[in-house]
């Protein structure tokens, strides 16, 4: 059925995913595929469609139509299982467990990874010391990968913003993902800490997890990505690497609503770019002050 | 003068007078209360306790001595007497408020009452005016020491908030370290306290008493707690965490060694399964977060099951199981119905849980009541219950008879108390393990956040399945001590709201009033709201009314609950008030003021 090609390298492949609430369709006949060791951008204006598309990837959200494999195998819509099976994910309103410690939300996230039920807890069965430490260790590797192992003890509503997100991957990838699914990783936070995040993700990249990222942020996305997709409206229009998509009109119309012609926005676009680059240069410098 | 600039600085005083002053004031005033309990308060034995005698006190003038010595002792804290400074490493001030609240409380309440029942305050001699007047003293004047907490902005001008403002205190200084034998002391030393508090506030043998005691255990423990003190304790308890629990244990098993009468062991081995029965349901309400309106269904499953086998004459079973085995089908058949009310209704989210456990709690008790033989086949004696339920013998040790034991002798009730002090500490073991490990924290995330716990990979119906279960096997399992002891099960000690605990309401509420989701917390609150109805016999007409604005009160003063929650704790601690500089604030106000001026 699908056209697509689907080689051995491929992570996660998504086919004719469609997604209907009542008479309103947020997410139609949608094609996609991560290779392993990639990074894909997903972008598309507010409203697109791309979070219901993480849903029904992760099984929140039953899709109405289409299938979605990982690995080969059909992933069955239960997030659970979609844990398990080694998709994790983050949310757009970042959705820790506030009251628990920074070092806490970390082991939960090992919750697929591990195996100790109620009786080896209650009777302190030999494994489970071994077990726990061995989740600790591990979850207290990937606080000091993401900068937060100073915070262990923190309860995670009290962290800044930006470290709520930071915390939030760490979570993910407590669960052992091949592949991480990131919903606007960066939103809210200043340049300094997108370029963190950016490194951020390339290192994850470099642990051989591939990685699906939404993003508003165009220069993070070009900056990052192998490939982008575009989804307007529950459609994808384009899919390609930065420059295709950057250069593609039907884009730019997308994202600015009119249709137009060449000179008058690209001087805009570098005026912009210039004073952004001015802005924070100057908050560098004044953050060493 | 410039005091006056300082208390504006520091949380304005309710009543202006030199810091100095109100403090030499309130030692005086606690001075005075004391010196009056050696007097007499009246003429007449007819009040209880004989408050008539000159030369030592009795009866609540015992109560009076120790608030206000206590308030003697803060305040010479206050003034920074060496060998004193440990008491307060938090508050100054707002404890020592809240103990001359303590002694005003208590003497106010013990010299209302004796005019009251003597008719007239003509009944009062002179010692219960000397003690008054130095209580009414010490109060005023500590209202006029300034307050722990700097700033006004908070308070602005509603009078209720600012004098919850006045007695809101700062958090600990960091402790210095202490040596592991100092700790350990010191621990023993609280436990032993605790008990002999607990038995005072048992044995009381006089309503007055119980009202007058409640008053100054109240006051005094939110002193201490603004003190710090009470933070401190449970920092080395956590540091010594073994220690503390067998202080707890051996503390636990003195009790009924302690008690001369019947009646007091019988309050205390109530105590117990209320408190245990309230640790279970704390798995599931605080742990997991499911809000479950019958829980005391489960006990009574546990009850029936264990009376059914227990060899009763009137049991439609007519067999004998020895105990070991009763408990095991008691808590077997709490499990296998805990199984099957989670399992359909573990599905859904949120409210529906609440409303259907209380509707199977209602269904059990009704279908108790029916199984009688007309409406039913009969399994259970309907509403006659099952009654004479022989006493337990373990291994040819008959509970229900008295046993000399070290010279101490035990009846009935102290030997159940002892078997149920075991069911306790495996309910407190249950609680501890499983809360500290993979499923204890995956009940605590799907509290949390439900949708993220589950994307993180958790089975969320399942989890919560093993967190219903555990919870109605515990109910069970102390539902088969519970049986034993009434020797009767009837249907109508189990229903939803009643005016003996444990009922699903009360049990609710000891798990909020002692705090959610911590292990002494239930215990405490389930120890508080079985013994104070327990004793004030007089109000069990108005006894759900005063219930409700009880918890209303409290929710509203302290919403954590008696015992804060670790997490809670955290939070409170990662405000960064630990870095504000102890209230040595009354030199750099008003140099402010003055640079300001
Ligand atoms: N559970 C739901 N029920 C009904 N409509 C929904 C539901 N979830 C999403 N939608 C609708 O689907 C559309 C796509 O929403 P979605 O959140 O996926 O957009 P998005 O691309 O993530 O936007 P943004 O960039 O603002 O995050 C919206 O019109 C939204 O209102
Ligand atoms: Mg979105």
């Amino acid at each position: 059925m699908t056209s697509m090609t689907t080689t051995p390298n491929t992570v996660l492949h998504a086919s004719g995913v469609t997604m209907r609430f009542g008479g309103l369709t947020a997410v139609r006949n949608v094609d996609l595929t991560v290779n392993s060791g990639e990074i894909i951008g997903l972008i598309g204006p507010n409203g697109a469609g791309k979070t219901t598309f993480f849903n029904c990837l992760t099984g929140l959200y039953v899709p109405t139509e289409g299938k979605v494999t990982y690995k080969g195998t059909v992933l069955p819509p239960k997030p659970h299982l979609v844990t398990q099976a080694g998709v994790a994910r983050t949310f757009q309103n970042i959705r820790l467990f506030p009251n628990m410690t920074v070092l806490e939300n970390v082991l939960v996230g090992r919750h697929t990874r591990t195996k100790e039920g109620l009786w080896s807890a209650l009777l302190r069965l030999p494994g489970f010391k071994k077990a726990e430490n061995a989740s600790r260790e591990r979850a207290m590797e990937l606080l000091e990968f993401t900068g937060l192992a100073d915070k262990a003890d923190h309860l995670s509503r009290n962290l800044p913003y930006g470290e709520q997100r930071k915390l939030e991957i760490a979570r993910a990838l407590a669960s052992e993902p091949g592949l991480l699914l990131l919903d606007e990783p960066t939103a809210g936070m200043n340049p300094q800490e997108t370029r963190a995040a950016e490194e951020l993700i390339f290192a994850i990249r470099d642990q051989g997890i591939a990685v699906l990222v939404i993003e508003h942020d165009m220069r993070f996305i070009m900056n990052l990505c192998d490939r982008v997709s575009v989804l307007v409206q529950g459609e994808k229009l384009v899919e390609g690497t930065p420059d295709i998509v950057q250069a593609d009109e039907r884009v730019i119309a997308a994202y600015l609503g009119t249709p137009f012609e060449g000179a008058p926005g690209d001087e805009e676009l570098a005026e912009v770019e210039a004073a952004e680059t001015a802005q924070s240069t100057t908050s560098t410098e004044g953050d060493t002050q | 003068m410039t005091t006056n600039t300082t208390h504006r600085d520091s949380g304005t005083p309710l009543i202006p007078l030199p810091t100095s002053l109100a403090r030499h004031t309130v030692t005086a005033g606690a001075a005075i209360a004391l010196i009056g309990t050696f007097m007499a308060w009246t003429w007449t034995s007819d009040f209880p306790g004989d408050l008539t005698v000159d030369g030592y006190p009795g009866g609540l003038q015992l109560l009076t001595l120790t608030a206000a010595a206590l308030t003697l002792l803060f305040a010479l804290s206050a003034y920074g007497v060496q060998g004193l400074r440990w008491l307060t490493p938090a508050g100054t001030n707002a404890p020592l408020r809240l103990l001359a609240l303590a002694t005003f409380g208590t003497t106010g309440y013990t010299l209302g009452a004796i005019s009251d029942e003597l008719g007239g305050i003509v009944n009062l001699e002179p010692g219960a005016y000397v003690s008054g007047i130095g209580a009414l003293i010490a109060l005023i004047a500590a209202f006029a020491l300034p307050g722990d907490t700097p700033g006004t902005d908070t308070t602005g001008d509603n009078p209720w908030r600012r004098i919850r403002h006045t007695l809101a205190a700062p958090s600990a200084r960091p402790a210095q370290p202490i040596p592991d034998w100092a700790g350990i002391l010191v621990i023993v030393a609280a436990f032993a306290i605790g008990l002999y508090v607990f038995a005072y506030g048992i044995d009381t043998a006089y309503t007055e008493l119980f009202i007058g005691f409640l008053i100054t255990a109240g006051f005094t423990f939110a002193a201490l707690t603004q003190a710090g003190l009470l933070t401190r304790l449970s920092a080395l308890t956590a540091q010594h965490r073994t220690v503390t629990l067998s202080a707890a244990f051996v503390a636990a098993i003195c009790f009924p060694f302690t008690q001369s009468s019947d009646e007091y062991a019988l309050i205390g081995a109530n105590i117990l399964i209320f408190a245990t029965v309230a640790l279970g349901l704390n798995v599931v309400v605080g742990l997991a977060g499911l809000l479950d309106l019958g829980y005391v269904a489960f006990l009574g499953v546990g009850a029936y099951a264990a009376a059914l086998v227990s060899g009763a004459s009137t049991s439609s079973l007519g067999v004998h199981f020895p105990f070991w085995a009763a408990i095991l089908v008691g808590a077997g058949a709490s499990l296998v119905f805990g199984v099957l009310i989670g399992a359909p209704t573990l599905r859904l989210r949120g409210d529906y849980l609440a409303i259907v456990t209380l509707g199977f709690g209602e269904i059990f008790r009704i279908t108790m009541n029916n199984l009688n033989g007309n409406s039913g086949p009969n399994v259970t004696n309907g509403s006659r219950g099952i009654p004479a339920i022989p006493d337990i013998t373990i291994f040819g040790w008959d509970l229900g008879i008295s046993h000399d034991i070290a010279g101490f002798t035990l009846g009935k009730p102290g030997n159940y108390y002892l078997l149920m002090l075991v069911i306790t500490l495996v309910v407190v073991t249950v609680f501890r393990r499983s809360a500290d490990s993979r499923i204890g924290r995956a009940w605590v995330a799907i509290r949390e956040d439900e949708t993220a716990a589950t994307a993180m990979g958790i089975n969320g119906f399942r989890v919560k399945l093993i967190a219903f279960a555990l919870g109605a096997t515990l109910a069970g399992l102390a539902g088969t001590v519970q049986g034993h002891l009434t020797s009767t099960v009837t249907p109508e000690q189990y229903q939803f709201a009643g005016s003996v605990p444990p009922n699903s309401a009360f049990l609710l509420a000891a798990v909020i009033l002692g705090g959610m989701g911590t292990m002494s917390g239930p215990l405490i609150g389930a120890a508080l709201l079985y013994l104070i109805p327990a004793k004030l016999q007089f109000m069990q007409d108005y006894q759900l009314l005063l219930f409700g604005v009880a918890l209303i009160v409290l929710m509203r003063l302290r919403p954590e609950g008696i015992i804060a929650d670790r997490r809670k704790k955290l939070e409170f601690h990662e405000t960064g008030q630990l870095d504000t500089p102890e209230t040595s604030l009354t030199d750099t106000p008003v140099g402010v003021t003055k640079a300001g001026a």
